[in-house]
């Protein structure tokens, strides 16, 4: 990693894992102070950085665009919930043991594959695993076919409905249309404590910043121009002797797993997961997070993330209906006139800025001094940014 | 088993695609070392031949075998490109978000490559002679650093070449290099097939008959998926068959294209 970006990330993880926490902690009364909804806010802004992190991976990387990584936020959402559901134990609105939506639905015994989540350790294994695998089996099948382009995302829309319909249903024992909520403590800590939350928050944050190491260790790795590569020519790379198909696969089980995390991370901040967060439209959501940010640059994703929500949660409040128009328009926009999103425009506002800079100070012709300074003698030359077509 | 001289070896390969064969019958055979030139009208085989040997189709009837004794068929393009078998296409296809330095840092033959060994290697300081003298026989050093998106037709053509020859196969198929490349270009790139084929098999696909005289020592005329003839390029030409299939249907081209 160079040493700008490590500087860069080390006072991102300062602010966002350790200041945002302490200036909560503060006396209301302090200038600095930061309110247990902002917090709260933010924990969740992040939780969904750390899926963006994941999409770009697989989207500006590879190239490979999915429309249902909502299932995969969804399936990491739901085994923490489950967790958390069982946690209440006795305490609920029914004083029963059983979940209050399996009281209302005369449901008399716990079904079986809810026990396994009475265990914390395993619940934490299952955020990772259960949409880890699901991934490696539908990516498998998928990526073997040679199912690519347009038609993957086609095939992971259709998943991303087809799993809201089953969540949807009473029968699956999830909850229904009205998911699991009503949470009250998270391995015994309580969560209506603002302690509780704060830590809560500053996982999610150091979970962040994990990932932003993981996602960058692979695309620094030969694997990850490997990735970059499939995105230009897949044919190309399969005649140099790799297989695409277990590049993407690979990628699409990364990026799963960190949606999962998400969705853990988020379940107990927010309180509620229904199925209305694993469907098509929060899907898509998703992307456009990455589109606004900048594809294939990991930072832009987590900022497009983090960008996009907070203006969601300030127009809801403010402006309900322009929501969704604002969402369209974005998005719009970003294909449109910032097809590397706002990392990719501000990157070459600053190129743009530097060249004008040079040419001021220097007689030679910009373009040629700059690149031949630019040129290493041997190895590891980084190519200039290439701007690329939309959704491709 | 097999002819134990040739480097590829195609018996009786038919290949059908919804009713049309492409290939039919086909048998053809190349020595090592061998520089040879495939002709023939448009629709007559060429490419599906190449997509044979490459992986990418896979023949209905007949045996593939490369070297002495590897049956192809079962085997996938990655493999088949592992094994020794390189291909450059016919448009540059090319890896334009890469720098040109990594295009070929990507195609070096190396001992694995799958998603986890690439994972743990960066940097392998060996490399960088070899990437470096690939990038200097198809006269690209001085871009190496540029991304590949950023270079003329013929450099992306030279550059596919160079990832070809660094991934050091035994057997190198390239279809139509010169289509759409200036004259000078055209005569570089005879240049540079003959210096790569002093030590390897490389089997070209060609329409343009000025570029084949340049570098052709044998000449296969294909003609509805099968062989009409093969020879020296002088005699092949002189062929009353070939002038049949190949110069008079350029002639009705032309009549129709006046």
């Amino acid at each position: 990693m160079p040493r700008r970006e490590a500087v860069a990330l080390g006072v991102a993880a300062l602010l966002l894992v350790v200041a945002l926490p302490i200036c909560n902690a503060l006396p209301t009364s302090s200038p600095l102070h930061l309110s247990d909804f902002r917090l709260n806010l933010f924990g969740k802004f992040l939780a969904y950085a750390i899926l963006a992190l994941g999409l770009d991976l697989l989207w500006g990387y590879a190239g490979v665009l999915s429309l249902g990584h909502g299932v995969f936020f969804g399936l990491g959402a739901y085994a923490m919930g489950m967790h958390l559901m069982l946690e209440i134990g006795a305490k609920s609105v029914y004083q029963s043991a059983l979940p209050d939506f399996m009281v209302w639905n005369q449901v008399k015994e716990l079904p079986l594959f809810w026990r396994p989540f009475y265990s914390g350790a395993f619940t934490l294994a299952a955020i990772v695993l259960v949409p880890g695998l699901f991934a490696l089996a539908f990516g498998f099948l998928a990526f073997r076919s040679r199912i690519r382009g347009v038609y993957f995302s086609i095939i992971t829309q259709a998943l991303a409905l087809s799993a809201w319909l089953v969540f949807n249903r009473n029968e699956m024992r999830l909850g229904g249309t009205n998911g699991l909520a009503d949470f009250k403590t998270i391995f015994g800590f309580s969560l209506n404590q603002a302690s509780t939350q704060r830590g809560l928050y500053a996982v999610t944050a150091l979970v962040l910043v994990v990932a932003y190491l993981v996602c960058r260790w692979i695309t620094n790795s030969r694997a990850g121009k490997v990735l970059v590569a499939i995105r230009d020519s897949e044919t190309r790379v399969l005649f140099s002797g790799y297989s695409p198909a277990r590049y993407k696969l690979f990628v699409f089980v990364v990026s799963a797993v960190l949606a999962g995390v998400a969705g853990a991370l988020y379940a107990p901040q927010v309180g509620i997961i229904t199925p209305a967060k694993l469907g098509v439209l929060p899907s898509i959501e998703m992307v456009v997070w990455v589109a606004a940010g900048g594809r294939g640059t990991l930072v832009g994703a987590a900022l497009g993330a983090f960008g996009v929500n907070w203006m969601q949660s300030w127009l809801t409040t403010s402006y309900p209906d322009l929501w969704l128009l604002f969402l369209g328009g974005l998005f719009m926009g970003v294909v449109l006139f910032f097809p590397d999103g706002l990392v990719g425009a501000l990157a070459r506002t600053a190129t743009r800025m530097m060249r004008l800079t040079r040419s001021a100070s220097s007689t030679a012709t910009p373009t040629e001094s700059a690149r031949s300074r630019e040129a290493p003698r041997t190895g590891h030359p980084r190519p200039e940014p290439v701007s690329r077509t939309p959704l491709q | 088993m097999t002819s134990t001289g040739s480097i590829i070896y195609l018996e009786d390969v038919t290949v059908s695609y919804d009713g049309f064969k492409a290939l039919s019958r086909l048998n053809f055979y190349m020595d090592r070392r061998e520089l040879r030139v495939v002709i023939g009208p448009n629709g007559a085989g060429k490419t599906t031949l190449l997509d044979v040997i490459s992986g990418r189709a896979k023949p209905e009837h007949g045996r593939v075998i490369f070297g002495d004794h590897t049956d192809l068929l079962p085997l996938r393009e990655n493999d088949i490109a592992g094994l020794g078998i390189g291909r450059k296409f016919q448009t540059p296809s090319v890896f334009v978000n890469l720098s040109v330095w990594d295009n070929v840092e990507l195609s070096l033959k190396r001992a694995s490559k799958g998603v986890f060994a690439t994972l743990l290697e960066r940097d392998a300081g060996g490399e960088r002679e070899r990437i470096a003298a690939t990038l200097a026989t198809v006269g690209l050093a001085d871009k190496a650093a540029r991304p590949a998106g950023a270079l003329s037709h013929g450099e992306k053509q030279w550059l596919e070449i160079g990832m070809v020859i660094a991934q050091d196969p035994e057997l190198l198929l390239v279809d139509e290099p010169v289509a759409g490349m200036t004259d000078e270009e055209t005569s570089r790139t005879g240049e540079l097939l003959e210096s790569i084929a002093a030590d390897r098999s490389v089997l070209v696909i060609e329409h343009d008959m000025e570029f084949v005289r340049q570098i052709a020592r044998k000449v296969t005329v294909l003609h509805q998926g099968t062989v009409l003839c093969e020879g020296p390029v002088d005699q092949v030409q002189n062929d009353p068959r070939v002038l049949e299939v190949y110069i008079g249907r350029r002639r009705e081209g032309t009549n129709a294209h006046g």
